[in-house]
Formats: structure tokens, sequence, C-alpha cells
């Protein structure tokens, strides 16, 4: 899956969680969580998203490699090689 | 015959609009059955009956704003065997008739009563909507939200002030925007204008409590991750068994409760918050309370809870979760008699047998009712919570 779609998924599943946000205009480097008000539940009901989503599960100990859209993009890219 | 009344969800609560009742005279309850749905300042409650028998009466007309106390229904604590074979008796038309709210009787709505969802009697009577000149398209012609909504589109029937009595009354607050803030408001001026707090505070040390976690974590499903607040919760719940004075209501004296129900703050994603139970934590596995977590975030955020989860906490935690503020110091909700406050988990130097290390640290705060414990309390708490915390697999 390329960057832009992977990018689009991130979206809705941010929107779901945080629907009073707009998640597109997240900034590249921005912290997600910090920047939509994501306390640490509702962050764990993303990662279940992508999980049923995209089929990538995403060990506890990454989530400090997933912050922004960046990262969490290139390491989404990489689990799909 | 037994009493129903309209309950108490919090100190902060002097009425509700009863929205639906969803018993119906004759009909047979039990314990933990849910009654009627009832409006309030925390949305959209489910309110549940205690007590076992057969309805015998309903008191109150739907739509109807009730003060905390008023009597909503007769119930009859009979067991009667043959109840089943008399129901038919008792109302001759079949149950499964659609024009069925003519069994209701006739004391019980003077006003012709309409079926419609909450959620439809909601945007109508926000968008003042006559429910009499909708066609429901839902089951026995229940009028649905979509029903509403096609009427706002088609704009023709907004009508003015004039309000027919079916309109749900909108509940009128101080502030309508949002009921939510000032139940809030009304319950922390309370706790701040009556209860005498005193505050203690202890650095406690998560490294095994979080290796314990992430090592459970890697042998689950993701969607059963744990998270540290079921820990915390489960952590603070044994330790109410060592120091159980906190675990009480202060009304004109300490009364100390049995069961420990963990109220549980969760933040509103518009602003405010809401305190719904965990009950008997104390019994659950950390693994239950995060089923119940999970059950219970999503309701509350909806504003979907059942009566007994707001009433019935005997204790409130509130927890910052990561990134936030090192530390939180709680307003007791009343008439509780302690609030644990839990900052972010966050690593900082720790000295230990001489040695300086990095760990992950929470400060843990509690705010007591000093009319009902003193700090050496507190303290024998902070410190039962530390022991806990470091010897989670005997959580």
């Amino acid at each position: 899956m390329i960057r832009e779609e992977l990018e689009k998924i991130i979206f809705q599943l941010l929107k779901k969680i945080a629907p009073e946000t707009e998640p597109s205009g997240l900034s590249p480097t921005e912290n997600i969580r910090e920047a939509l008000g994501i306390d640490s539940y509702d962050f764990l009901q993303f990662i279940i998203a992508l999980d049923e989503k995209l089929k990538i599960e995403i060990p506890e100990e990454d989530y400090g490699k997933i912050t922004n859209l960046n990262s969490l993009t290139d390491y989404l890219i990489n689990k799909q090689k | 015959m037994i009493e129903f009344t309209m309950p108490s969800l919090g100190a902060d609560m002097a009425d509700g609009t009863l929205v639906e009742w969803l018993k119906k005279p004759g009909d047979q309850v039990k314990r933990g059955d849910i009654i009627a749905t009832v409006e309030t300042q925390k949305g959209l409650i489910d309110i549940e009956v205690f007590d076992e028998g057969t309805i015998e009466k309903l008191m109150i007309d739907e739509d109807t704003k009730v003060p905390v106390g008023t009597l909503m229904a007769l119930i009859n604590p009979e067991k009667k065997i043959e109840s089943q074979k008399a129901i038919p008796d008792i109302t001759e038309e079949p149950v499964i008739q659609p024009t069925e709210e003519k069994a209701i009787p006739a004391f019980l709505t003077e006003n012709i009563h309409i079926k419609a969802s909450p959620l439809a009697r909601k945007i109508a009577a926000e968008n003042n909507i006559d429910l009499l000149q909708i066609n429901g398209s839902g089951e026995n012609g229940a009028i649905t939200r979509k029903d509403v909504e096609g009427a706002i589109e088609q704009g023709k029937l907004v009508q003015g002030k004039e309000k027919s009595s079916i309109v749900a009354e909108p509940i009128k607050e101080q502030n309508i925007s949002n009921p939510v803030r000032s139940a809030v408001a009304a319950a922390m001026s309370r706790s701040n204008r009556e209860i005498p707090h005193y505050y203690l505070e202890k650095k406690i040390d998560l490294k095994k409590a979080l290796a314990w976690m992430y090592g459970k974590n890697k042998e689950l499903p993701v969607q059963k991750r744990l998270l540290p607040a079921a820990l915390l919760i489960k952590a603070v719940a044994s330790s109410l068994k060592v120091v159980p004075e906190l675990n009480a209501v202060w009304d004109t004296d300490l009364q100390l409760k049995t069961e420990i129900n963990i109220g549980f703050v969760v933040s509103l994603r518009n602003g405010g918050i809401i305190v719904p139970a965990i009950h008997a934590a104390d019994l659950k596995s950390v693994d239950e309370i995060m089923e119940n977590l999970n059950d219970i975030i999503p309701r509350a955020r909806a504003l979907r809870l059942r009566s007994s989860e707001l009433s019935d906490s005997t204790i409130t935690i509130t927890s910052i979760g990561d990134g936030g503020a090192d530390l939180v110091y709680g307003i007791i909700y009343p008439p509780q008699v302690a609030i644990i406050g839990f900052g972010s988990i966050s690593e900082q130097a720790f000295a230990e047998n001489g040695l300086l290390g990095v760990r992950p640290m929470v400060r843990v705060s509690l705010a007591g009712d000093h009319r009902a414990s003193d700090g050496l309390t507190g303290s024998r708490f902070l410190v039962a919570l530390n022991n806990h915390l470091q010897n989670p697999e005997a959580l």
C-alpha cells in the first residue's frame, strides 16, 4: 500500500476516535496524541483499529516509534514488507 | 408493596426526566433489570430496579421531570408462580398488539402517548418538532431518529413556541449547552464547601508493575491488551482491603462500605467528566477490570450508563495518563471520603540501596475527608498501594 493510501486510512481511523478534530490537518512531525487530545485508552483503540484494518499488529514496545504521521506511516510501510 | 423512587445518581442530581418506561404493569422484574430510561445531566441513563416482583402500577407519565426520591412505580414483591397465567387475565389484549399503549392504564397517560425512541424525542424537542405529526417507520410504528430528521429536512413541521405536551421538555439548567459541566460544577462546589480536605503524596516506582503488564500484553491479542489504569484500579482496590476506612461515605458520620466500587474519572471529549463505577474491583482480576473499562469508557463518553454505575462508587480514582501533568490533587466526590490521583507515568532518577537508576515513576496523591479520617490513615493507604504495586503478580 502506498503512503497516500495509508495516510488516508490513518486519518479515517483517527477521525473515528476523535470526531471533533481534523486529523488530515496534522503536520508530518506533530505528535499525533498531543495534537488530537488522544488518551491512552483511545490510543489503544487506534492500535486495535489499525490491526483490524491493515492486519498489522503493533507491539507495545513500538508505541514510541509511531508518535507522528511520518514515523507512523514509515513504520506501517516497513511492516507491510 | 415496594416503592420504586427516582434514584439519586450522584450528589449533584436534583431531578431527572422520565423518558421511557421499559416495563409495564404485570411485567416481572428482578434485581438489575432496567425499568426505565431517565434523562439527566449525565445523559440518558438506564435505571435499574433492585427488587424482585411484579410491576403493579406506574405512577409517573413519560416526559415528566421528576425530583429525586419521588415515587415512580409500585412493585408487588410476591413471587406468585401463577403470575404468568395471571398476566393475560389482567390485560385482555395480547401483548404483541401493535397498539399496545392502550393496555397501559388510563391513570398513567392523560396525554396521548406516542412511541418514539429517546433519541428521536431529543432531536424533535431540540428542533421544536411535534411528534404527533410524524408517522413512525420503526417497530410498532415507533418514531425513529430518521423519521424526525426527515421531518426536519422537509421543514414543514417546524413550529413556533407552541408545544404539545408530548414533546419532551428540554431540561432547564443554568447552562443548557453543557449539562455535564453544570453537574461537575454542582458536585465540586458542594465538596469544596463541605469537605475539609487533607492531601498526601507518594512517589511509586512502577518498574515491576509495568514489566509484568508488558509481559502479559505480549501474550494477549491486541483487543485484550491491558492499560496501566486497570492495574492501578486493582491495586487501589486491594489496598482498600488493608485500609477500609477510606472505602466509605460520610453522612453525618462515617459509614464503611463492604463492596469496593471504584469510580473512575472519564474525560469527555467536549469537556466535562463522568465517573462510572467499576463494581467489586477487589474481586476482579486485572484482565476483568480491563474488560470492564473497555465496556464502560465508550458508554460513559456516549453518556449511556446504567444507574448503578453512576451511584454506587465508594471511592474515586483520577488518572492523568501519559504525557500529561506529573501530579493531580483531586476533589472528593461527596458523599465519598477519599479520591486517589495518579499523575502521568514518566522516567525519573531513582535511588535505591545507595545506587542511582532510572525508573518509570508515578506520583500518587490522596485527598481525604478530614472529618472521616486522618493523615496517618491516608499514609497507611499509600504505603499499602506501593506494596501492592511492587508485587503485581499477586494482584
